[in-house]
């Protein structure tokens, strides 16, 4: 990861609240390079959307303290003027969310809130800037771009008004784009599509792509890097191969176990993780996972329940955070998942 | 469109027509005698079966409400041979308290209602809405909490208070403005507004109030929703986010609310009318209650209803004009 467009370091937001301070995202490190995709992997609840706001300066900084580090482009983020990260955002930053149809303005066309996301950025007439979201509609994929400028949000359908967020936000050729969660309220015929639409847009543009899911399907589907967070914080982070085939990281073991696999048994069931993501007020003193994790108990010394682990490296870019003993870890993915041994990377253990 | 008005404007007539039934059924109930009122001192049976027959009183109902629907469209002819006068379209009836029909007596004091009522709406708009929107944007700062809480106050207070209040500081106490009866804009502009500005502001705080707490929460609704969030993602200036894609939203529903309640308010602002005694349609009404002047009161009610339901139709209409998802059908 030499030349990161997008670096995060230590990056906090607390939420003060009548009940206490909630820590919404506590201590994040990640990279993203130039054409490269990282997804940011975890239930709901586990700081990724807040994350990415944070990276998008949409958090209100009067009701949340965020500190730590953003740098886009060697540009910190975090303490430079609004009006700065302003002009950023939409131009060499942008996002696309979860909800196509609330994420639109219900009484302005189309073309309207295109022509308004070219014009912030560019100094070009209205109809230069029409004639662009034209073609950035016709570049994702909507049929009769023309008179899709016209239409309002609700005259789409749900892909369609995905397709047009992600038109938005590609309008302005953004280095760096947030897709949070862009799947999740689309049908699964549609999910496909639109993953695919995206990417094929970055190979063309080049872009770098934080994809924030809780599918494994997309991720697999998409990125090169992930990061898996739990309780705000980043529980374990790696290449792609490194989560899918060697993952060491009790959660994210969860995580993979509870999706659903074309080479597994008929009668084999889906293990869900059991229990509830962490109340980010009170967090538990030990391993923010321990209240769910089932092998704690490994852990000689109830260090799980007294003492944080930290992100440890397990190769240069493969880091966990989890007090079980490696070799332990490797034995019970393979027990548990039958993936590290299916990996010639593991025969030699 | 065009279909959806037709249809529209139909079923206000069937609405119309209805009220005034059960309206002319609720007074034939009334212990009211209407001849035995202007009969006079020396009254005699023959006077007032003479009376009674004059106005159409001894007929059956079905027959009196046949006359008072003709006189609306055609007119009607009260009294036979040379006492007979004629009552022109549309005639909604004849106070024989007044000795005038009803008609004039409306368009003598709709107006006055009007104006009182336009004044009013564009002050309780103007301040009401903005202070709600910078209310919204400093929310829970101390410019939040004081106009909600002057809001609440004025909220509360009745309005003849307010009424009562401003008379005696402005009027009174201070002398600021002496007392004023209404004069037509046309014979003296000063005068007009000197005797109109008191009532304005006494229907606009009690309105303004309601309308600071209705902007505020719809614009903090708004603010919340995800275009929001887009617009800024989109790196959209804060000014351009709140004061264009924050207001348009916000304010659509209050174009609903402001049209019914100006509508209301032209069916009369009773109160204000009374306590600054503006000879409109607001005292009309409480006067001929209180002397059971019904074919007035039967008019002023069909006046009031007709600007309800006609707002109504307005409102829904401008509502299609302003919010693309609905559609008239």
């Amino acid at each position: 990861m030499s030349d990161p467009f997008l670096q995060v370091k230590d990056l906090r937001v607390q939420f003060p609240t009548e009940d206490g301070v909630v820590s919404a995202v506590d201590g994040v490190d990640f990279a993203v390079a130039k054409n490269k995709v990282l997804a940011i992997v975890g239930e709901s609840g586990s700081g990724k959307s807040v994350t990415s706001q944070a990276i998008m300066g949409l958090i209100n900084r009067k009701t949340a303290k965020v500190t730590g580090e953003i740098r886009l482009d060697g540009e910190e983020l975090l303490t430079a003027r609004p009006e700065q990260v302003r002009s950023l955002r939409g131009k060499r930053m942008a996002m696309i969310f979860q909800d196509p149809l609330s994420s639109l303005h219900p009484f302005y066309s189309i073309g309207k809130q295109l022509v308004e996301a070219v014009n912030v950025h560019q100094d070009v007439s209205r109809s230069a800037a029409m004639q662009q979201a034209r073609d950035m509609l016709d570049r994702v994929g909507i049929p009769n771009p023309d008179r899709r400028l016209k239409d309002y949000p609700h005259n789409l359908s749900g892909g369609m008004r995905q397709r047009v967020m992600i038109a938005m936000a590609l309008l302005n050729n953004p280095e760096l784009l947030i897709a949070d969660e862009p799947t999740t309220a689309l049908d699964v015929t549609v999910q496909a599509q639109i993953i695919n639409l995206l990417r094929d847009l970055q190979r063309e543009f080049g872009t770098a792509i934080i994809l924030i899911t809780h599918d494994l399907g997309v991720v697999a589907d998409m990125a090169d890097d992930v990061v898996v967070m739990y309780g705000g914080r980043v529980v374990e982070r790696g290449s792609i191969d490194d989560i899918y085939y060697r993952p060491e990281m009790p959660y994210t073991w969860g995580l993979l176990g509870s999706v659903p696999r074309m080479d597994a048994g008929r009668n084999e069931r889906l293990q869900p993780i059991p229990g509830q993501p962490p109340s980010l007020i009170r967090l538990p003193k030990g391993c923010v996972f321990r209240p769910r994790c089932a092998y704690h108990e490994l852990v000689p010394g109830n260090r799980c329940d007294t003492e944080r682990p930290d992100l440890l490296p397990v190769t240069p870019e493969h880091a966990v955070r989890c007090h079980l003993d490696p070799a332990q870890r490797r034995e019970i993915a393979a027990e548990r998942l039958g993936v590290a041994t299916a990996d010639p990377a593991m025969e030699d253990k | 469109m065009g279909a959806y008005i037709i249809r529209r404007l139909i079923a206000m007539a069937g609405m119309l027509v209805t009220l005034s039934v059960i309206v002319f059924l609720l007074f034939s109930v009334l212990p009211a005698d209407p001849a035995r009122l202007v009969c006079g001192k020396s009254c005699t049976p023959s006077i007032i079966k003479a009376i009674n027959h004059k106005f159409g009183y001894d007929q059956p109902l079905a027959v009196q409400y046949k006359e008072f629907v003709q006189g609306i469209f055609v007119g009607r002819t009260y009294g036979e041979g040379k006492a007979a006068f004629d009552c022109h379209v549309p005639c909604l009836g004849y106070s024989f308290l007044r000795n005038e029909d009803v008609t004039t007596l409306i368009k003598d004091t709709l107006p006055i209602t009007a104006q009182l009522a336009l004044g009013g709406f564009v002050l309780w708009i103007l301040v009401g809405v903005s202070i709600g929107i910078v209310a919204a944007l400093k929310r829970g700062k101390w410019q939040d909490r004081t106009i909600m809480g002057a809001a609440l106050v004025g909220y509360s207070f009745p309005s003849f208070f307010i009424a009562l209040l401003l008379i005696f500081f402005v009027q009174i106490k201070f002398a600021v403005l002496g007392f004023h009866s209404y004069t037509s804009f046309f014979d003296s502009p000063a005068e007009w507004f000197k005797a109109l500005v008191l009532p304005w502001i006494a229907v606009a705080m009690l309105y303004a109030a309601f309308y600071s707490r209705l902007t505020r929460n719809q614009m903090l609704e708004t603010l919340g929703e995800d275009y929001i969030r887009t617009a800024r993602a989109k790196g959209l200036r804060e000014r351009t986010v709140i004061g264009k894609h924050g207001l348009r939203a916000g304010l659509t529903p209050i174009v609903t609310a402001a049209g019914l309640d100006l509508a209301g308010l032209l069916g009369g602002a009773l109160i204000i009318e009374q306590v600054f005694a503006l000879p409109g349609l607001g005292r009309l009404s409480v006067d001929s209650v209180t002397t059971s002047d019904l074919p007035v009161i039967t008019g002023t009610v069909m006046v009031a209803a007709f600007f309800i339901i006609l707002a109504n139709l307005v409102v829904d209409l401008l509502y299609a004009v302003i919010d693309p998802r609905v559609r008239l059908a």
